[in-house]
């Protein structure tokens, strides 16, 4: 383990709530707002944290243990990744699978504890993220396979190392397919607007936000922050599979891989921004579209 | 050597590749006679792009000729037909629209395996080109058999159309011009008909369901 992969988890600590900055400021600016401070993320999770917690009496251990499992699991998943062209904090074969289900785990006491409240709204909204989430899963882990395959190697450190501009010049068109893919699940799995709004309050068809309804103070901080550091996991993934990093001078790479997670922030602000959100009844469709790109993806390598 | 036309000939494949899994998975009949126009302009792009020794004038007029039927003129015979009919969507088709996107991935896998086990005639050219050509062939007759909408399927008689010509390209390196000419004056008559045909058929019965013409009216 080298000390320089030591520095992409403490970027991550760090910057993640200011990525839902850039979001926020970017959406502000195409509706002609001034839009809240960049900070506005930090600040809210100081405030939560200062908070006291209030527990229905209907919920048991699995309500409380819901935001801390969500949390950690989310840091864990961070350690494999590589970023900058730096490895991941911890590497072995296959790290890209454990990275995936270390996030199912996160979703699923998130799902446990929603359905713990005992509040059928809760349970309208842990379905549909059960729903959605089992779609994005394929998507996620077969544009991972197709990227395993290019460079025939398992663990996530391997593989991002190996795609090099070599590679974009060989099967460029395969790794824009993943990239595409990625995006989706990006967009999907951190319920960003073609998918779910962010922004909507008890509203029939939000997903994210009605299972997370009855948390309340440190935890809803908890809540808060993992899903910073998901959107922040999910952006370096479509930046390290988008910007190959060469140079060897590795405060260049840091600036670079930085500027990309950015403008990834700054993309969905975009997106956010110039679309609606789809019918509720279409969302499995984009995801099966997304999964579908990574199946071709997949072949395009395997010929 | 990979080469940057090569690069280039693969992309343009793999957008072939997109837009047929797009046209599966469309419902909107515009949409789909877009996606048609699309497909055509890639098409008659790749033989310029594919070229080995330089551009020819031969093979500029070819590709002028094939853009022009079937990314200009096709979609406008097809958008003709749509106009004089009521429907515009594809709504209850056999086969669903997602469950026909996944049968494309199948379609897909199927032609990669198989264009494994053919011998490659046409070096040179990109080895994609054989399994899009066969994933198209196997895409129009799907296409035909899955959906109920006379327009949908002449749809997929035109992918099946399209199919056959980029398998032209990779089996024949040097197909005389008169016989491609004619090959395109066949699919251009075929068109031709098939859109009076439904315009006929929508005069006829107020609708254009394939399905419903075996039973008798009146």
């Amino acid at each position: 383990m080298k000390l320089l992969s030591l520095i992409h988890p403490f970027l991550a600590l760090l910057l993640a709530p200011l990525l839902l900055g850039v979001i926020n400021r970017v959406k502000a600016v195409f509706a002609g707002r001034r839009g809240q401070p960049l900070l506005q993320a930090y600040y809210d999770i100081w405030k939560l944290l200062g908070k006291g917690a209030v527990y229905s009496r209907t919920t048991t251990w699995v309500f409380r243990a819901g935001p801390v499992i969500g949390l950690t699991a989310v840091i864990s998943a961070l350690m494999v990744l590589p970023f900058a062209g730096q490895s991941g904090v911890i590497s072995f074969s296959c790290d890209f699978v454990v990275m995936a289900y270390l996030l199912g785990l996160a979703r699923f006491f998130t799902i446990a504890a929603a359905l713990d409240t005992g509040s059928s709204f809760e349970g309208m909204g842990a379905s549909r993220e059960a729903q959605f989430s089992a779609l994005a899963e394929p998507a996620l882990l077969l544009g991972l396979a197709a990227l395993a395959v290019q460079s025939s190697s398992l663990s996530l450190s391997d593989i991002f190392t190996q795609l090099n501009l070599q590679a974009w010049m060989k099967v460029g068109p395969a790794i824009l397919l993943v990239a595409a893919a990625m995006a989706v699940v990006l967009l999907a799995e951190n319920s960003r607007i073609p998918v779910d709004d962010p922004n909507t309050h008890l509203e029939l068809t939000m997903i994210h936000e009605v299972m997370v309804l009855d948390h309340g103070g440190p935890d809803f901080a908890y809540i808060l922050y993992g899903a910073a550091l998901k959107l922040w996991l999910f952006a370096a993934l479509l930046v390290n599979v988008l910007m190959p990093v060469q140079a060897s001078n590795v405060p260049v790479n840091f600036a670079v891989a930085l500027t990309g997670m950015f403008v990834a922030a700054i993309g969905v602000g975009v997106v956010e921004s110039i679309m609606a959100r789809l019918r509720l009844l279409k969302v499995p469709q984009l995801l099966v579209g997304a999964a579908v790109l990574s199946t071709l993806a997949l072949v395009l390598l395997l010929r | 050597m990979i080469s940057l036309s090569q690069t280039w000939m693969d992309g343009l494949l793999v957008m072939l590749m997109l837009t047929n899994l797009i046209l599966l998975g469309a419902s909107r009949l515009g949409h789909g006679i877009r996606l048609i126009a699309i497909q055509g302009a890639l098409l008659g792009a790749l033989p310029i792009l594919g070229g080995q020794h330089g551009w020819t004038a031969r093979m500029l007029f070819l590709a002028v000729i094939t853009i022009g039927l079937k990314a200009v003129v096709f979609p406008w015979f097809l958008h003709r037909a749509l106009r004089a009919g009521e429907a515009r969507r594809e709504d209850n088709p056999f086969v669903g629209h997602t469950a026909s996107v996944l049968a494309g991935l199948v379609m897909l896998t199927v032609a990669t395996c198989l264009s494994a086990r053919l011998p490659t005639v046409g070096a040179g050219h990109s080895m994609l080109v054989m399994p899009v050509a066969l994933f198209m062939i196997l895409t129009g007759p799907f296409l035909i058999t899955s959906r109920r909408k006379a327009l949908s399927q002449i749809l997929g008689y035109v992918v099946l159309e399209n199919g056959m010509y980029a398998f032209g390209l990779v089996m024949l390196q040097d197909v005389p011009a008169l016989v491609e000419l004619g090959i395109l004056l066949d699919a251009f008559v075929a068109l031709f008909v098939m859109g009076a045909a439904v315009h006929q058929i929508n005069r006829e019965f107020d609708h254009m369901d394939a399905d419903q013409l075996d039973s008798l009216k009146g």
